[in-house]
């Protein structure tokens, strides 16, 4: 079965039809050429497939297409804008953040992402007092926050500080 | 993955009508357990109806000093709010000891009751699993089984439900609100779950075609006092090896009430009614949370792998409760 789909990619409207097994991932790479997201495990596990959805990162291997008829996804590629890094993507590689660089930019996206879960004031498993009002990232904060996003090269001890070095901005 | 139709119903008796015509339909809301399944060829819909934009995404006071949850409000912003962080910090403890910040931010509360076990036979499609074809056989009972369950178990199935946030729902005495083909009802969050049996293919009492609308909170005067304790393999982003939700009441150095609920420890989240009754008018001592833990444990039949969750349930009670009793 075949369903019609909008989607606003980084800015850009597309439609098109797809199956309705099609996954946001699949159709963000197969389908409109947008390949920054990447398919790691394509079981939720990894965080390489992470994008915007509709504003929240998101795993894109776990969300159906079809699902998500309508919606906004911001991917790597679209945070930059007129040809500049955005903050996150220049801190990445100013500290080095990456070796193969494969889960870079689902790093980045949730990053950043993360970045805004924070400035909201949303606790982590590691936030000692509940009721905080402001979060403070520290490594430990970071590392929590981030584990949805794995580096199979291990360049964590560089990611941390590229994220901790805007967090601080 | 298996050819299917995907529905978006107009509204919830729209899409309970739908699923009550078609057996083997089911209903998909932010997918992140049920989308994986369907990729293994564990869960094969023939039609999906989205119900994630048709059940509520607020959380809501209700009129006796509870809180209401829609079932769509997602497994982030459920942790996150204040009223959830103040009054039931124990909820939202069990939200962030789970999953990672992408699933938890699509993850809903009707989708979070409603996961399946990650037992790996469960998922392996070529080794015999009862509750994935039952009559197949269970292949942990003899198999790897560190992570399976102690107490509950069946000749049938020895998977554990892997949730925490129903752990917490457990202790925290919710109800589930659900809409069926015959209309509303509303369940004891601990009646939701049931154990294998000679049914393990069957997570919950829910019927073909009832969807969860909403969850209630009730106003335990003591929920503020609670508190969600995790132990597993990695810091995070792993599934319990056991873990303990639990709301306890002191006054002058003797339990005046409390509420214990185990995690990764049966086929559902394992409310710890012996140890609670037998804490009752007792005093808060560290002896005691051990007495009243080691009779809860009484009934356990641990696995070739698995003996250690015994003493770990037992030291996770008694320090949990020991620091809800410091903390009064």
């Amino acid at each position: 079965m075949d369903a019609e789909i909008i989607l606003k990619v980084d800015g850009t409207e597309y439609q098109f039809v797809a199956d309705t097994r099609t996954t946001l991932l699949d159709a963000l790479r197969e389908r409109l050429g947008k390949t920054s997201p990447k398919k790691g495990c394509d079981h939720g596990q990894c965080g390489a497939c992470t994008v915007l959805l509709d504003g929240k990162r998101a795993n894109s291997c776990l969300a159906l297409a079809a699902a998500y008829d309508g919606s906004e996804v911001v991917t790597a590629e679209g945070l930059a804008e007129n040809g500049d890094l955005h903050p996150m993507q220049r801190a990445f590689v100013e500290h080095d953040g990456y070796q193969c660089g494969y889960c870079t930019p689902g790093q980045i996206v949730s990053a950043v992402g993360m970045l805004e879960e924070a400035e909201a004031g949303w606790p982590s498993h590691v936030t000692e007092d509940l009721n905080v009002e402001e979060i403070i990232l520290d490594d430990g904060e970071i590392r929590e926050r981030m584990s949805g996003n794995l580096c199979r090269c291990a360049a964590y001890a560089n990611i941390v500080p590229a994220i901790r070095e805007v967090s601080g901005r | 993955m298996r050819p299917y139709s995907y529905v978006r119903a107009q509204d919830v008796a729209g899409a309970v009508a739908t699923l009550a015509e078609a057996p083997n339909a089911a209903f998909l809301a932010g997918g992140t357990n049920l989308v994986d399944l369907m990729k293994l060829g564990i869960e094969t819909p023939d039609i999906l109806v989205d119900v994630r934009r048709l059940t509520s995404e607020r959380i809501e006071d209700l009129e006796d000093g509870g809180l209401r949850i829609g079932a769509a409000v997602p497994n982030s912003v459920l942790a996150a709010d204040r009223k959830v962080r103040t009054r039931y910090p124990a909820l939202s403890q069990a939200l962030l000891a789970g999953a990672s910040g992408q699933l938890r931010n699509v993850a809903t509360t009707g989708g979070n009751l409603l996961q399946r076990t990650r037992c790996v036979y469960f998922y392996d499609t070529t080794t015999p699993c009862n509750k994935r074809e039952p009559g197949s056989g269970c292949s942990a009972i003899e198999g790897h089984n560190k992570n399976h369950a102690v107490l509950g178990t069946s000749e049938q199935c020895v998977a554990t439900h892997p949730s925490d946030m129903a752990v917490a729902l457990v202790a925290l005495e919710a109800f589930v609100n659900v809409q069926g083909p015959d209309g509303e009802r509303r369940i004891p969050i601990e009646e939701l779950h049931r154990l294998p049996g000679d049914e393990p293919q069957r997570d919950t009492t829910l019927e073909h075609g009832e969807l969860i609308t909403s969850v209630d909170l009730p106003p335990l005067a003591f929920s503020s006092n609670s508190k969600y304790r995790k132990v597993r393999e990695r810091a995070s982003y792993a599934f319990a090896l056991v873990s303990v939700a639990a709301a306890l009441d002191v006054k002058d150095g003797v339990v005046r009430d409390v509420r214990i609920a185990l995690g990764g420890v049966a086929h559902k989240p394992w409310r710890a009614t012996n140890a609670e009754e037998a804490l009752r008018d007792e005093p808060a001592t560290r002896e005691n949370f051990r007495a009243a833990a080691d009779i809860e444990l009484e009934d356990a039949q641990p696995l070739r792998d698995n003996a250690f969750k015994v003493p770990l349930v037992r030291n996770v009670i008694t320090r949990t409760l020991l620091e809800l009793s410091e903390e009064r």
